[in-house]
């Protein structure tokens, strides 16, 4: 284990530089963020995942996220495990008729200033699933989205962009 | 074998597994793997009733729930009355099995987990730390699949597919892609199916990878995940610049694949093998030499043979309890018959035997897409689909054990098709393997089996 451990102090670090804040995403999805929010938010958020219905693509994006090339926690930003500790609820799937419940129910239980990010097609619009009679057309239907996420799955750097606008100041 | 009596004494007797149990309107089928061959039988039920399978071969209980939930086909005998699948308007009644005995208490989790995970509800029943224990309830990722494939045109259904379960989106695809390649009498030209298996290999590697890391994550050795999740974003890195997108998604089309291997593919990919190669066996040593990490994996969640076999569980979690199946050799598809590779047995059936078993297939699939790399046949990708009707059934081997896909065409549509995750039969194991340990280690045992739930729920 020692081994392991010394190599990797000698090794270069394998992390991504970060997505530029003029990046066009991060621009684009910033507009659409409301400015008061912004005003509320400061440089560190806890998140709270929330699979509403998803095949589990974005869950294996979003555990990327984690990883050494994108150390999501550098930039502040971290997933907990209730929603009593979170800031953001980051909701994938089209929010299935059996999740709609319990997702109602975890953002009744995170504490108020709250924002809703819709992660992947199913979460933004209800993806392949939107004409199912099982799901409802994505998270908007049940949630106030603040952030919209596209990719099906998002990659890790789609995700970091759309999770890094909420930091963004509005010029 | 052409008879209802006939399969259910086979299943048993255990002559015959189960491969899957299905409804649709007025008509229940029935797979089964009966001396290497997969068997399937329809049945016509116009009164909406059947015989219960589950009555006698409990491995289909769960699946005659979803069946009566999704076709209200009524399994005559069955003793659980409860639905499965659907819910209802109230989700929270649910009457869970009652457990009796002194000084036991419960624990309900889920279904919004700690971890980024999928949902779904465990109630343990436990007495001090042990649990006594467990009963599942699923169906909260329940999309209505099923439904969305009924009518849909062959390039939607396949999409669909793919979003079955998107950890395995190959493996579905491929299922998709062959059954109806079965029921049009359509050829696949070999340069796509080999590609297809490669890609294949390539989520199998990136699975495993990030589960072994997983679940070292859950015994709280963090070391280990983070240089799993290395080498797993490296094969998914690989996986982008070979076909286009990190999990392959929608890269395998009935008729062939959508995309050739991108022309600095098999160099990326040979570098990829390389560097597992040499990455991946100092990570293998630094989990066998880890005391504190085996004293939490030997032992731990074992699986008996005899309920392994019985439910026929499929992938790592029966082969590390001793069931030698693998659908790639049994009943077998190509390219795998020109291929040499070995099927990992183990007999312990703890978590400790599921992480070898996954260790030593990461190391069969570099090998098997180096073999393919060398022999890659060229030529077309792709051929258009038969336009006549029919039914396909196909087997193919994700990295969580044999995925089944079984349709019906008829106008180049699909008219019902129905999709079996290995998980249906490992789930209920689950509840078997934790019974007698200790609640902090579910997470471990759980791990060590990861069940689909998206695939799962449908």
């Amino acid at each position: 284990m020692r081994k392991t451990l010394l190599q990797g102090l000698l090794h270069r670090p394998l992390t991504e530089p970060p997505p530029r804040i003029d990046d066009p995403t991060v621009v684009t999805l910033a507009r659409e963020l409301d400015a008061a929010a912004q005003k509320k938010l400061g440089r560190s958020l806890a998140i709270r995942e929330v699979d509403a219905g998803s095949c589990n693509g974005c869950e294996l994006e979003i555990h990327a996220l984690g990883n050494a090339f994108y150390d999501l926690e550098r930039f502040g930003l971290r997933f907990v495990a209730s929603p009593r500790h979170a800031d953001v609820l980051l909701v994938t799937g089209p929010v299935t008729r059996n999740m709609r419940e319990a997702l109602l129910r975890t953002y009744a239980a995170a504490p108020a200033p709250k924002w809703v990010v819709a992660a992947g097609a199913c979460a933004c619009d209800g993806g392949e699933f939107a004409t199912s009679a099982h799901c409802t057309a994505g998270v908007g239907a049940v949630l106030p989205v603040d952030v919209t996420i596209a990719g099906c799955p998002p990659t890790p750097l789609d995700l970091l962009r759309g999770l890094l606008t909420l930091f963004v100041q509005r010029p | 074998m052409t008879s209802w009596d006939d399969a259910v004494a086979r299943l048993v007797d255990g002559s015959a597994t189960l491969l899957s149990l299905w409804g649709e309107r007025e008509a229940v089928h029935l797979a089964l793997l009966h001396e290497g061959e997969v068997v399937h039988l329809g049945f016509a039920c116009r009164d909406g009733r059947y015989p219960s399978l589950g009555r006698e071969h409990p491995p289909a209980i769960r699946l005659e729930r979803a069946a009566r939930d999704l076709y209200g086909l009524d399994p005559v005998g069955l003793p659980d009355s409860r639905p499965w699948l659907d819910h209802g308007p109230e989700p929270t009644a649910y009457p869970f099995l009652p457990v009796e005995g002194e000084h036991l208490h419960q624990i309900p989790v889920g279904p919004v987990h700690a971890g980024i995970i999928e949902p779904g509800h465990f109630r343990f029943t436990c007495d001090g730390e042990t649990v006594v224990r467990l009963e599942e309830r699923l169906g909260y990722v329940h999309r209505g699949v099923e439904a969305l494939m009924q009518g849909a045109a062959l390039e939607k259904a396949a999409r669909l597919a793919g979003r079955i379960n998107g950890d395995s989106t190959v493996a579905y695809a491929l299922a998709f892609a062959r059954a109806v390649e079965q029921a049009t009498a359509t050829v696949p030209p070999p340069r796509a199916v080999w590609l297809r298996a490669v890609m294949a290999e390539i989520e199998r590697i990136a699975n495993h990878l990030g589960d072994v890391g997983a679940i070292c994550n859950d015994a709280a050795f963090s070391l280990m995940q983070a240089h799993c999740a290395i080498l797993r974003e490296r094969v998914l890195r690989a996986a982008a610049t070979c076909f286009r997108h990190r999990l392959m998604m929608d890269a395998i089309v009935p008729g062939g694949v959508a995309r050739d291997l991108a022309p600095d593919g098999a160099e990326t990919l040979r570098a990829l093998l390389h560097e597992v190669r040499t990455r991946f066996p100092p990570l293998v040593n630094l989990y066998d030499a880890t005391a504190s990490l085996q004293d939490r994996t030997v032992g731990t969640g074992v699986l008996r043979t005899e309920l392994a076999r019985r439910f026929g569980a499929g992938g790592f979690v029966g082969r590390a309890s001793g069931r030698d199946f693998d659908a790639r050799r049994t009943p077998g598809y190509a390219p795998y018959d020109m291929l040499t590779f070995d099927v990992p047995v183990l007999s312990e059936g703890d978590v400790n035997a599921r992480v070898w078993v996954r260790i030593k297939e990461i190391t069969q699939s570099v090998n098997l897409i180096g073999q393919m790399l060398d022999r890659m046949p060229d030529g077309e990708l792709r051929v258009a689909v038969g336009a006549q009707p029919g039914e396909g059934l196909a087997l193919v081997e994700g990295f969580r054990g044999d995925v089944l896909v079984w349709l019906r065409l008829a106008e180049g549509r699909v008219q019902h098709c129905h999709a079996r995750d290995p998980s249906w039969f490992q789930w209920p194991l689950l509840e078997a393997a934790i019974e007698g340990n200790i609640v902090a280690d579910f997470p471990l045992c759980n791990k060590s089996f990861n069940c689909s739930y998206a695939g799962h729920d449908l």
